[in-house]
């Protein structure tokens, strides 16, 4: 009668002032990962207080937010980004903690390269000072984002104060249609609950569609969940899961892996468990989805048309969508085909893994960006990703249709290095949000798939990637 | 951290729903490995008419004079109210960083994205939910009057306007107690040490694989 969630929640319970719900409570850490942006001030305040990390081993980090992407050889232009990514260098060393530096090969996203590793493995409890941790959540873990007061609190104590979550059930069933993707079923979610749906829920994606998405496909959504306000998303572990990650590095290995599997098994939510909201979607009636405002919530189909506010009675809502409207420079009933695009950026932590460049590879192989297209750009996740994509010569076939092909990081997702759209410039981008001057001030992002970034490109405009001829 | 006191302070608008992290504190601004200094760029997409980098003098800068703060009545706002969702996006502190850096002590909204909920109470910035009704309310009487200032008893748990009216709000127990004592939860939870090698030790033996 335990939904996964409360399963993960109760085996790293270490204390509560009371057996009431509502009551804070001291939560296990098994797993911190760390970057440069949201340390720094975490370790200062460590050092000041006199204090040292609780287990030094639980920690993985990494520099991906301000890392450049092209010319890594020459270093860091940019001083203060510079400065950044040295402390945090500096902080690891001091304290004996493992990082992937710039150079090295295992480099990239934090949210690509722990699972990657099998440094995210299921039933751990997982944070980084970033919301989009609950990728993790995809492998049966229960795996949050985290302030820089609370990076500082996981460092000295391995615990983290926290509040049980309400629980949410989002089921999948069916058979997603051709070109339909897991970042379509996450931008399909919050169209329906909206970005703040899920505050206060742990998601938990469920159903037959989600049980056939590869782990890619699951990180994609899970990632996505903060985008619907929900801390934390999460999947039920299976063999999916398994197979991905034996043999990683952190995995474990021999008998630890037989005993670790056996309990891996057990993370689902029982049969008969309640939770406190459920949401069911077919996921045949799910069509790629374009954003058209500065909300991922702001989404309609790729037949579909920009909404007109004039439509909707909620004045605040219809505040919000005029002023949405202004920003992207778009207007009412426009088809979402007809818009045409500056750039596109295939990348970001829900979609620069090995899967979602083959997808996009595929829809561009043996054609080219339209001419009108100013810069197409191919940032996968991390050097290992970036490796294999070669060995599979898929950097050819996106160098061939006139993409650049660059080193991992964080790049044009929030557009901290010199990866950037100038003002007013529009973006088909496979990233997570589309908040005003996220990729760049006056930049305009228009969340989509790989598959559908690449269509765009081709086309310089929108299109149905189902008719590009994909399996 | 600083013990929360009951204050009178002015009150601003911010009539927009969902204001995210990076409209409260745009990326640039990240760069820093300080805490403090982040006020002066609170908005500043918003705020500002040109483009805003790390290290300009912003007393160089062009104010936009159409954005709510800009507006010469409210210059000493301390209690910034707000709609749905307020703080929603990145995790980063930078945001609660930026606003208490400012001048605000306090934030009223329907509702806030939990993360950045739980941020505010890090840094003893207040953050407080309020029914729609009443939020309404006071934006309809901060709007007619110049000056508007509410009282904030954390201790009671109530607003209070200079006519006297009071409105309760709820906060967890937990966190008021911090906030009202200015205590470092750190020290709170260390308290707990031999309960935490206790569970780290029953870890240890039932799941070895997480310890390697
Ligand atoms: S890729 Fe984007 S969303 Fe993901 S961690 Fe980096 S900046 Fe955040």
């Amino acid at each position: 009668m335990y939904t996964l969630y409360d399963k993960l929640w109760n085996q790293h319970l270490v204390h509560t002032e009371s057996n009431d719900a509502d009551s804070m409570a001291l939560l296990y850490i098994d797993r911190h990962l760390i970057h440069e942006v949201t340390s720094p001030q975490a370790f200062e305040s460590l050092k000041l207080a006199g204090r040292k990390p609780w287990r030094v081993n639980s920690i993985l980090a990494v520099a991906d937010h301000n890392v450049p992407t092209t010319g890594r050889n020459q270093g860091i232009n940019d001083p203060v980004s510079r400065l950044q990514v040295d402390t945090l260098d500096e902080n690891c060393e001091e304290l004996g903690i493992t990082e992937f530096k710039m150079h090295d090969m295992r480099q990239g996203i934090v949210h690509v390269i722990g699972p990657e590793q099998g440094a995210t493995l299921p039933g751990m409890t997982v944070v980084c000072g970033d919301s989009h941790t609950s990728t993790h959540g995809a492998f049966g873990c229960l795996a949050f984002g985290i302030g820089t007061s609370e990076v500082e609190h996981v460092l000295a104590t391995q615990c983290l104060l926290a509040k049980k979550s309400r629980t949410m059930r989002i089921v999948v069933e069916g058979k997603l249609g051709l070109g339909v993707t897991a970042k379509d079923i996450a931008l399909a979610v919050i169209g329906k609950i909206g970005t703040a749906g899920g505050t206060g829920y742990a998601i938990e994606f469920a159903g037959s569609a989600i049980q056939s998405l590869s782990m890619e496909g699951r990180m994609t959504l899970c990632n996505m969940a903060i985008e619907a306000g929900a801390r934390a998303g999460m999947v039920a572990v299976d063999d999916t899961t398994i197979e991905y990650i034996k043999g990683r590095p952190f995995a474990p290995q021999g008998d630890l892996w037989d005993r670790a599997v056996a309990y891996w098994r057990t993370l689902h939510s029982d049969a008969d468990a309640e939770f406190d909201k459920s949401i069911t979607l077919n996921a045949a009636e799910i069509r790629p989805q374009v954003t058209w405002g500065t909300s991922p919530e702001m989404v309609t189909t790729i037949d579909g048309c920009v909404p007109d506010p004039a439509n909707v009675a909620d004045q605040i809502k219809r505040h919000d969508m005029e002023q949405a409207l202004k920003y992207m420079d778009l207007q009412p009933n426009t088809p979402i085909q007809s818009i045409m695009l500056d750039k596109i950026f295939i990348g970001s932590c829900t979609n620069s893994r090995i899967e979602d460049l083959r997808a996009a590879a595929e829809v561009i192989r043996d054609r080219h960006i339209a001419p009108t297209i100013k810069l197409a750009l191919v940032v996968p996740g991390s050097g290992l990703v970036k490796q294999q994509a070669e060995k599979e010569g898929l950097d050819k076939i996106f160098v061939a249709a006139g993409f650049e092909w660059r080193e991992p990081g964080c790049s044009m997702c929030l557009a901290m290095n010199d990866d950037r759209l100038s003002r007013g410039e529009r973006c088909a981008s496979t990233s997570n949000r589309n908040f005003e001057g996220r990729q760049g001030p006056g930049g305009r992002t228009h969340l989509v798939s790989p598959a559908m970034a690449a269509a765009a490109a081709v086309e310089g405009h929108f299109v149905d990637v189902s008719k590009f001829g994909i399996s | 951290m600083e013990k929360f006191q009951t204050f009178t302070g002015v009150v601003a608008p911010l009539d927009r729903a969902n204001v995210d992290t990076d409209a409260i504190i745009p990326k640039q601004f990240l760069k820093s490995i300080k805490r403090t200094g982040f006020g002066q760029n609170l908005f500043d997409e918003w705020r500002y008419l040109d483009h805003g980098e790390p290290g300009m003098d912003v007393s160089q800068r062009q104010l936009n004079p159409d954005f709510i703060l800009n507006l010469p009545r409210y210059q000493s706002a301390s209690i910034l109210l707000a709609r749905d969702n307020f703080g929603c996006g990145s995790s980063r502190e930078h945001a609660p960083w930026a606003l208490q850096d400012y001048g605000f002590k306090v934030i009223i909204a329907p509702s806030f994205a939990d993360i950045f909920f739980n941020n505010c109470f890090k840094i003893g910035l207040l953050p407080i939910v309020l029914e729609v009704k009443f939020l309404d309310q006071l934006f309809r009487e901060v709007n007619q009057t110049e000056g508007y200032a509410l009282t904030v008893n954390l201790q009671d748990q109530v607003l209070i306007k200079s006519t006297g009216e009071h409105i309760p709000f709820t906060v967890d127990t937990f966190r008021k107690h911090c906030l009202l004592n200015g205590l470092d939860d750190i020290g709170l939870t260390l308290q707990h040490a031999e309960k935490i090698k206790a569970y780290e030790q029953k870890r240890r033996e039932q799941q070895p694989w997480l310890f390697v």
